[in-house]
């Protein structure tokens, strides 16, 4: 409890510090490549017959992913906080990259727990990793995912607290974690609002994003949350099918439960043991979710829906041919149900999709599955 | 580890320990994600899961061995089975299986009050973790709110046995003793395995020593021939008996 009392403390005086916010602005602008664009996806628009196909770019960002928006936030407050080594665990390996860039960048030592199961699936994040400096911790406990991976750096960082600081990854985790990751991420609303009102001259209908921990969701989700016309859609990995074990998604189908020091929505047993979980994108591979989405679920502001493996590949598909945007397969399951979701709205309507990250990483994995 | 690595081994490995003399049975009720726990434990918990074991079946074992042997028992676990079966059906159960106490790692006491509540009304003691950095202010309201024994953890970590006491180790009995002022008896625990770990514990002041890990590991080394483990975890705890009766010298 002593070192989340600590950050918290710390985080709050920080964050409402006009320097340390001007200097996190400066490294997001011109380090991270913010803003990013909001663009119109004509095509995939045209394709999908019904309203305007938004997409957030965040997969432009340095290291492919919304990842970046955190980590330069997170690592920059471990500076500040006098920790010169920091912990993080990854899934798809893009949060793991994001901290092995802000702590190259900033001079911190960054060690990485990452799944082995993930490592195989994801092995060019592993390279990229090792590349910048960081060092890789292969986690074999478990089901050897995510999970496991967040177990492993919470008994490092109880181990090494004095001079160590966890940056976790998603709005996840114990307080101060949801909260901070959640204030990091939100920028990217902040820039959408903005922009789709500058472009379109009226808010969407409907933002539509992936939920794994569910940061870049919440992220983009969050300055919308008082225009309570713009409906906000997670959508969580349907995975193989809906049967336990098959899928990651604990809004749709799992229950109230505490795992990772949070409350939330879980996907576990009768008896409390914890799911397993499948899905093609190892960023969404997670048993549990953010407390906040839990939370605007059941005050009826977000709607969850689940899209399958290969509705996420489909889409993948997709949107590198009718765009020449390869979305990361993450990201697909939100172009997948936004696709169906633009049929209900007219053509003069718009909708957001937050391309929380870039495909380069998948790449490798779709070509050994659907080797056509 | 309850019913590591099946029921039946699970029940003569305890019954040696009573037998060598411990004075408390610290029963580890598995949950598959144990934060808290090193190796060790993790594997045990992971043996007893796919041995079928659940929070209920554990339970009723426990049941008939408080039939058999008068030290209490005190589970250790994880919030969420707890929640999975209902607070207060999980305490109701324990009571009514001869269950004294209870500790889990991963439900820290400011989120705890009807936890708490439930427990003493089933007359179950809820006993609170202190750490190393643990503020003043907060041990102060741990011991208010610790029932039976105050666990101390003594390292910055994981559950698992080390070669050495961590360098916090006695000062942190030290300073726990001198806040708990006869209040509540303290327990230290977390890579504790060695007799003479115990006796520099107790010599400086802690009224238990809480050992886990090394008992467990000696179940995990003799998967392949069970009989055995029960002689070599009698002869454990007695000499961990031994040193904790030399604390005068």
């Amino acid at each position: 409890m002593e070192p989340l009392r600590a950050l918290e403390e710390a985080y709050n005086r920080f964050s409402s510090d006009p320097l340390f916010k001007k200097e996190l602005a400066r490294w997001l602008e011109s380090f991270a490549g913010r803003p990013t664009p909001l663009y119109l996806a004509a095509n995939l628009s045209r394709h999908a017959e019904g309203a305007k196909i938004y997409l957030k770019r965040e997969d432009l960002l340095h290291g492919g992913a919304h990842k970046i928006n955190n980590t330069l936030g997170q690592a920059l407050l471990a500076k500040k906080m006098g920790k010169r080594r920091i912990i993080a665990e990854t899934g798809a390996g893009q949060h793991g990259v994001a901290t092995a860039i802000a702590c190259a960048a900033l001079r911190l030592k960054a060690e990485i727990f990452m799944g082995s199961e993930d490592m195989g699936r994801q092995r060019l994040n592993v390279y990229r990793m090792k590349a910048l400096g960081a060092q890789v911790h292969p986690v074999e406990s478990g089901s050897k995912t995510l999970k496991d991976a967040i177990n492993e750096a919470l008994r490092d960082w109880v181990t090494n607290v004095e001079d160590t600081y966890y940056l976790l990854g998603s709005v996840v985790g114990p307080h101060p974690y949801p909260t901070m990751v959640r204030d990091f991420q939100s920028v990217i609303g902040r820039e959408a609002r903005r922009q789709i009102l500058r472009q379109e001259g009226k808010l969407p209908k409907a933002v539509v994003a992936c939920v794994g921990g569910g940061s870049n969701s919440i992220g983009i989700f969050h300055d919308f949350l008082n225009d309570l016309e713009v409906k906000l859609y997670g959508v969580e990995a349907g995975g193989h099918d809906m049967s336990p074990g098959k899928h990651a998604a604990p809004l749709v189908a799992g229950r109230e439960g505490v795992l990772h020091g949070m409350m939330t929505y879980v996907l576990q047993d009768a008896e409390g043991q914890i799911e397993s979980t499948q899905s093609i994108s190892a960023g969404l591979d997670y048993p549990a979710v953010g407390p906040e989405h839990s939370y605007l679920m059941s005050v009826g502001r977000t709607k969850y829906v689940t899209q399958t493996d290969s509705e996420a590949v489909d889409a993948f598909k997709q949107l590198s041919q009718l765009e020449g945007i390869m979305p990361a397969l993450e990201p697909a399951h939100a172009i997948s149900y936004a696709t169906k979701l633009a049929k209900t709205f007219r053509r003069e309507d718009s909708i957001i999709v937050n391309l929380s990250g870039r495909g380069d990483k998948d790449v490798e994995m779709i070509a050994r599955q659907f080797p056509q | 580890m309850g019913h590591d690595p099946d029921p039946k081994a699970f029940v003569a490995n305890v019954t040696s320990l009573v037998e060598g003399g411990a004075d408390i049975l610290e029963v580890g009720i598995p949950f598959s994600d144990p934060v808290a726990d090193g190796p060790v434990i993790q594997a045990a918990g992971t043996r007893a899961l796919s041995a079928g074991a659940t929070p209920q079946k554990i339970f009723d074992t426990i049941g008939e061995l408080s039939l058999q042997f008068t030290v209490p028992v005190v589970i250790l676990t994880y919030y969420n089975p707890i929640l999975a079966m209902g607070i207060e059906k999980f305490m109701r159960n324990a009571s009514d299986n001869g269950v004294n106490g209870i500790v889990v790692p991963d439900l820290p006491l400011e989120e705890g009050d009807r936890f708490r509540e439930l427990a003493l009304k089933h007359n179950i003691d809820s006993i609170y973790l202190a750490a190393p950095n643990t503020s003043a202010k907060r041990l102060v309201s741990i011991v208010d709110k610790s029932k039976g024994f105050l666990y101390l953890v003594s390292l910055y970590g994981v559950t698992g046995p080390r070669d050495a006491l961590s360098s916090q180790a006695l000062e942190t009995v030290k300073r726990v003793k001198s806040l708990a002022n006869g209040r509540i008896p303290v327990s230290a625990g977390f890579g504790i395995s060695q007799p003479e770990h115990i006796s520099s514990l107790l010599r400086a002041g802690a009224d238990g020593a809480i050992v886990g890990s090394a008992l467990v590991r000696t179940v995990a080394e003799h998967l392949n021939d069970p009989e055995e483990a029960p002689n070599h975890l009698k002869k454990t705890i007695t000499a961990l008996k031994q040193a904790s009766k030399q604390r005068g010298c």
